[in-house]
């Protein structure tokens, strides 16, 4: 909040800063007055109870859907002016890949958009093929999405959300379909993405093991209207191993959300 | 991983079980062409054992002689018929393309116009092949628009649903991407409809020639339809049977093209 009253350079802007925001659906109220800073470079995971809104506000943020009252700033930034920069990525709960493209033609997507009508994309500093290579598909590019599994579609969906090196990336409960082996092993990835990257992420999850593993602060929002419960510190050692969630300081964390999600 | 091994291992069982893999393919063949083989083969013996006369059912020994004796006449009916059932195809399935274009674009057109589509539509098309041939004359336009005319509804209607088949999270990524109306029309809605296009474009390969051919037994000099009435009203039977199992191969042979250019195209 800070940052937004003594405007200067932009690294001092929040990632995502929403001042009483709200969104409606008719006369549902989808998220009431959500006040919040996300500092660069962390990652957040989100939990709660359905229906609490957890979807909404990534939709907030990504400009998806407008607020009904209160802002929502990303680097400073409009949400939308953020959308149009390509400083934002999501990734939805299922990969939605194009079927008739191949896993790097799905990656390209977003650099052939826009391209024709001279917008500036901005390109990461991976090709779409490093970027496959990096979320462990190397041999698989010319794999249209039917012929891979689950887990590899959602590894496609995340290189693609990467190739325009987002400085925001929404994650959807993105391994919600997964079996625990691929999920633990996703999990391991994207937190070695985000060490490389640096990247902001807001990660939504079901899971409260997934998100104590992988957030440095888990947001609890509560239902009707969907507001903010509490935001929890994880004071957990980095980087993280799978083995971490076998020592009590983990184990203590998930009971304590376990408690906070039931008084939801 | 267990998609590629899942394949493998049928493939394996079958190898291993009584039925070596030869066979089976060879009984799928072998099954329909001997029942087809088994039918025609009842059908000469009753037709030599009961005496039926030819004019009323020739045998399919008198059917193959008129198909080779005639072939040459066959084959110059044929030809019109082709020309007028293919120019109908292209051109009502690339009429209801472009309109189905302009109705995902524009509630307004859809709303004007959709209800007029199904009244044509509803017109039976033999009610509707003499109008058009007091319109166009008795040359093959009015038989290229009746071919037109029955494959156009049903490309019409699956190509609305296939343009708005687009999933909603789609259209979410769509504008996180901030892509124009137009990116998403040819990234996006034109190829997802791609798979129902092709199945109304395999309804639309055998209609078509069951338009040129009503077209042409309005009125016609040349065409398989215009031979089909010569050798009725002739009692040609043979010649009759021969004409319809051409008309029929017409129809295989263009539904076959456009399923192997389906294969082709949708690989997914």
């Amino acid at each position: 909040m800070a940052a937004l009253q003594t405007p200067a350079a932009e690294s001092d802007f929040a990632a995502a800063s929403l001042q009483g925001a709200s969104v409606r659906f008719g006369e549902l109220t989808a998220l009431s007055n959500i006040t919040l800073d996300i500092p660069v470079g962390e990652f957040w995971t989100i939990l709660g109870p359905s229906g609490c809104g957890k979807s909404t506000m990534l939709r907030l943020v990504s400009d998806l859907i407008p607020a009904a009252a209160g802002s929502a700033v990303i680097f400073g930034k409009s949400t939308e002016e953020a959308r149009l920069a390509r400083e934002i990525a999501f990734v939805f709960q299922d990969a939605t890949l194009l079927p008739w493209r191949t896993a790097l033609s799905n990656v390209e997507l977003p650099l052939e958009i826009g391209r024709k009508r001279g917008v500036t994309i901005p390109a990461g500093d991976r090709t779409p093929m490093e970027l496959l290579e990096m979320v462990g598909l190397k041999g698989r590019e010319n794999a249209l999405p039917h012929e891979l599994s689950g887990g590899m579609r959602q590894r496609v969906a995340i290189a693609r959300a990467l190739v325009c090196q987002p400085k925001l990336l929404l994650m959807d409960e993105p391994f919600g379909a997964l079996d625990e082996m691929k999920r633990d092993l996703l999990n391991m990835q994207l937190l070695e993405i985000w060490r490389e990257t640096g990247t902001t992420i807001l990660f939504v999850t079901h899971s409260i093991s997934e998100a104590v593993f992988l957030g440095q602060k888990v947001l609890m929002l509560q239902a009707h209207p969907g507001r903010i419960k509490q935001i929890v510190d994880i004071d957990l050692p980095s980087p993280r191993e799978i083995k971490i969630r076998e020592t009590p300081r983990f184990n203590k964390y998930c009971s304590e959300l376990r408690a906070l999600l039931e008084e939801c | 991983m267990a998609t590629v091994d899942l394949p493998l291992d049928e493939e394996a069982q079958e190898h291993n079980s009584s039925f070596p893999l030869f066979s089976e393919r060879f009984m799928k063949v072998a099954i329909p062409v001997g029942t087809a083989v088994a039918l025609i083969a009842i059908w000469q013996l009753g037709v030599r054992i009961f005496e039926v006369p030819t004019y009323i059912a020739p045998a399919p020994s008198d059917v193959a002689a008129e198909f080779y004796g005639e072939f040459p006449l066959l084959m110059r009916n044929f030809w019109p018929t082709l020309y007028e059932s293919i120019t109908g195809f292209v051109v009502g399935n690339l009429a209801a393309i472009l309109i189905a274009i302009a109705f995902v674009h524009s509630k307004g057109v859809e709303k004007a116009f959709f209800p007029i589509a199904v009244f044509i539509n509803t017109i039976p098309i033999l009610a509707i092949a003499p109008i058009l041939v007091l319109i166009f004359g008795a040359g093959m336009t009015a038989k290229v628009v009746i071919a037109a005319l029955i494959c156009f509804f049903p490309t019409l209607v699956n190509m609305v649903r296939g343009l708005q088949a687009v999933t909603p999270q789609t259209l979410e990524l769509a504008r996180i991407l901030s892509a124009s109306k137009s990116e998403i029309f040819w990234k996006m809605r034109l190829p997802s409809s791609l798979p129902f296009l092709f199945s109304a474009l395999k309804i639309a390969a055998t209609t078509c020639v069951i338009g040129a051919i009503v077209g042409e037994w309005i009125g016609a000099d040349l065409g398989l339809g215009a031979l089909i009435i010569d050798s009725t009203f002739n009692f040609r039977a043979p010649l009759l049977y021969a004409t319809v199992f051409l008309s029929s191969g017409l129809s295989v042979f263009l539904f076959t093209t456009v399923s192997v250019i389906e294969k082709l195209v949708v690989r997914w």
